[in-house]
């Protein structure tokens, strides 16, 4: 960042228009027209660089390491085509066990995130006192990390001490054992996801309301619909692009599960996800595939399907999303 | 739909308290139910914050105890310096190459994102509209996709259990570009740079001149994001950095985690010495951090 320094010249910026260019010798105008030309290549060549060593590279050598038999613990690499393609799609009960779990917290973690999130956006878009202080309590939970958060409910949930389990026999229910059931752990999880990330999307979806017009809504009112009919009659349609950039968000997000079932387990062996695998993520078979099994071509394999299903999901959601919404 | 046969509203008196008005105005306010949930909403997300600091501040046998404390007690500091003292952990290296790495990342994304940002939205050049839509698909790709030739280049640049794997391959993502771009498409008016121009400013000079003043609160804006985003990461620190002697904040809080006993005072403690810088972040700038939420959603 040096350079900075010493080009900065002390001119301030120039308001008026004083026809008086500087360049009038003839390489002054050579390297003018090199500067418009060339400079905004420069200006964006950093991220390219960047994006082109960390970014294309990488997934270029996926595709060839997913061909290989290639581990730190063989001395020699074989190509072996597609066989761990095959392997993966016909002979891996634990890898369709982790997209299981994957789908299914996904499933649980955004559907009512996303309605939660609407229900508040609507409701901060009242006339309220206090408006800041709530947006920004309910804002909140994005300071913590995945790590933060994961830590904190696995205590909520202990099986022992648990606060959950203590409402639960308040309220005269059994204790839960909180991450030996397949069904119990994805719940907790989901709930995970969504602290952290509910009044995120409620913001985006107040902004997204603020600025459907309040003409639309006194109309309606005028000619009698009630608030429930205005919220799906205007709100909803109205919304519909930005529920869709939620979505995919959420999708990009929530396929990529990771932090939150790995720390809701203490001890070393948390990458199988349970005693069973009942919470282990795709992404968490990854790295158990890539670093405790040594098999790194076969994870090559495990990572491209995951982004397949990534995309496709994130495909299906977009479709189904303007599909609902042109219906109404 | 019938409301859209009445006649505008604009029509309706703009002040003055007529009958209508008035029923326009109630249209707003916030039923009791609404009130309800907001509440309920509040407490919901702020108790874990608020459970955070009594399980930090209670004796670990306290904290394993039924029914589960609900008070702070008076062992803050006691279990903080307990933390702080974990070989283990070690989370004093971690907050100092958290802060290192997410600053120099912060610095990296306001510069190169307001410089590309600048060319993208103000500057004529071959391949512009190609180039963004690289960038906008280089979001969508999740690290996990080459995460395995990413480690072994790691692994060559001998970069493993050191701040470099964290920190170089993030200096400049798409977001902050596409931010900046939408920011200084609107706060960099195109006489102010054509008046530059014929004072004979070079490129640079309307960028460091004209540009960054402009720019200013939207940099300020993407720069907490990102600090914010780079402080929280796991996913990757997790991959690279395996040696605990060298982790990022994160990293360490999975260390007091994975401890064959886990004392959970000592592990909110952790939790809340992650968390505080970011807190004291939230509280000076909450606003411009809700704002910064609020306004990349409307133009996305």
């Amino acid at each position: 960042m040096s350079s900075l320094k010493t080009t900065a010249p002390p001119a301030a910026p120039p308001r008026g228009s004083r026809p008086a260019p500087r360049h009038s010798s003839q390489r002054g105008r050579l390297l003018n027209r090199l500067d418009l030309r060339l400079t905004p290549y420069v200006f964006v060549l950093p991220f390219f660089v960047l994006f082109a060593i960390f970014g294309v590279y990488p997934i270029i050598y996926t595709f060839w390491i997913a061909m290989t038999d290639r581990s730190p613990l063989n001395a020699t690499i074989s190509f072996v085509g597609v066989d761990n393609f095959v392997e993966l799609f016909t002979n891996d009960p634990q890898f369709w066990n982790a997209v299981v779990n994957t789908f299914g917290m996904f499933l649980m973690s955004t559907v009512p995130q996303l309605i939660i999130a609407l229900l508040l956006a609507n409701a901060l878009n009242r006339r309220i006192r206090g408006q800041m202080f709530f947006r920004l309590a309910i804002a909140m939970p994005i300071i913590t990390s995945t790590a933060v958060v994961a830590l904190i409910f696995s205590m909520i949930y202990a099986r022992e001490f648990g606060l959950v389990n203590w409402l639960l026999d308040l309220v005269g229910l059994g204790p839960i054992d909180w991450r030996a059931n397949r069904f119990a752990s994805w719940f907790a999880i989901s709930t995970m996801v969504d602290w952290r990330w509910v009044g995120y999307n409620a913001l985006i979806y107040l902004a997204a309301m603020q600025s459907i017009s309040k003409d639309m809504y006194e109309a309606a009112a005028l000619d009698g619909a009630s608030r429930r009919r205005q919220f799906w009659s205007i709100t909803i349609p109205q919304l519909r692009p930005t529920i869709i950039f939620t979505l995919i968000i959420s999708t990009i997000g929530g396929l990529q599960l990771f932090t939150e079932p790995l720390m809701f387990t203490s001890g070393s062996g948390a990458l199988s996800g349970g005693s069973e695998g009942q919470f282990q993520t795709i992404t968490m078979y990854l790295l158990d595939v890539m670093n405790q099994r040594f098999r790194w071509g076969y994870a090559g394999a495990v990572a491209l399907v995951l982004f397949v299903l990534i995309a496709s999901v994130s495909l299906l959601n977009y479709l189904l999303a303007r599909r609902i919404s042109s219906d109404k | 739909m019938t409301m859209t046969t009445l006649r505008p509203p604009a029509a309706l008196p703009p002040t003055g308290r007529t009958g209508i008005r008035h029923r326009a105005e109630k249209l707003w306010t916030a039923s009791p139910l609404t009130w309800v949930g907001l509440v309920f909403g509040v407490i919901l997300s702020l108790f874990p914050f608020y459970w955070m600091i009594v399980i930090a501040s209670r004796t670990s046998d306290a904290a394993n105890s039924w029914p589960p404390p609900f008070l702070p007690g008076g062992k803050l500091g006691e279990n903080i310096q307990r933390v702080l003292d974990n070989g283990d952990a070690n989370i004093v290296k971690g907050l100092m190459n958290s802060f290192l790495v997410s600053g120099t990342i912060t610095v990296a994304t306001v510069f190169f994102g307001s410089l590309a940002g600048f060319a993208f939205a103000k500057l004529k050049f071959r391949g512009k509209n190609a180039l963004l839509l690289i960038i906008l698909a280089s979001m969508m790709i999740p690290i996990q996709l080459g995460v395995l030739p990413l480690y072994i280049l790691m692994a060559k640049l001998e970069w493993l259990n050191t701040m470099p794997s964290v920190t170089v391959p993030f200096l400049i993502g798409g977001f902050g570009i596409f931010m900046m771009r939408q920011y200084a498409e609107q706060a960099v008016p195109n006489e102010l740079i054509e008046a530059a121009r014929v004072d004979g400013c070079s490129t640079w000079r309307v960028y460091w001149h004209v540009v960054v003043p402009a720019l200013r609160p939207a940099a300020a804006v993407l720069g907490l994001l990102t600090f914010m985003e780079q402080w929280n990461q796991f996913f990757w620190p997790f991959v690279v950095l395996a040696d605990p002697a060298n982790p990022t904040v994160q990293i360490s809080l999975r260390s007091l985690n994975t401890a064959y006993f886990a004392d959970n005072s000592q592990i909110f403690a952790g939790t809340l010495i992650a968390t505080l810088p970011l807190f004291i972040v939230f509280v000076l700038f909450g606003r411009q951090i809700i704002g910064g939420i609020m306004e990349g959603a409307v133009k996305s």
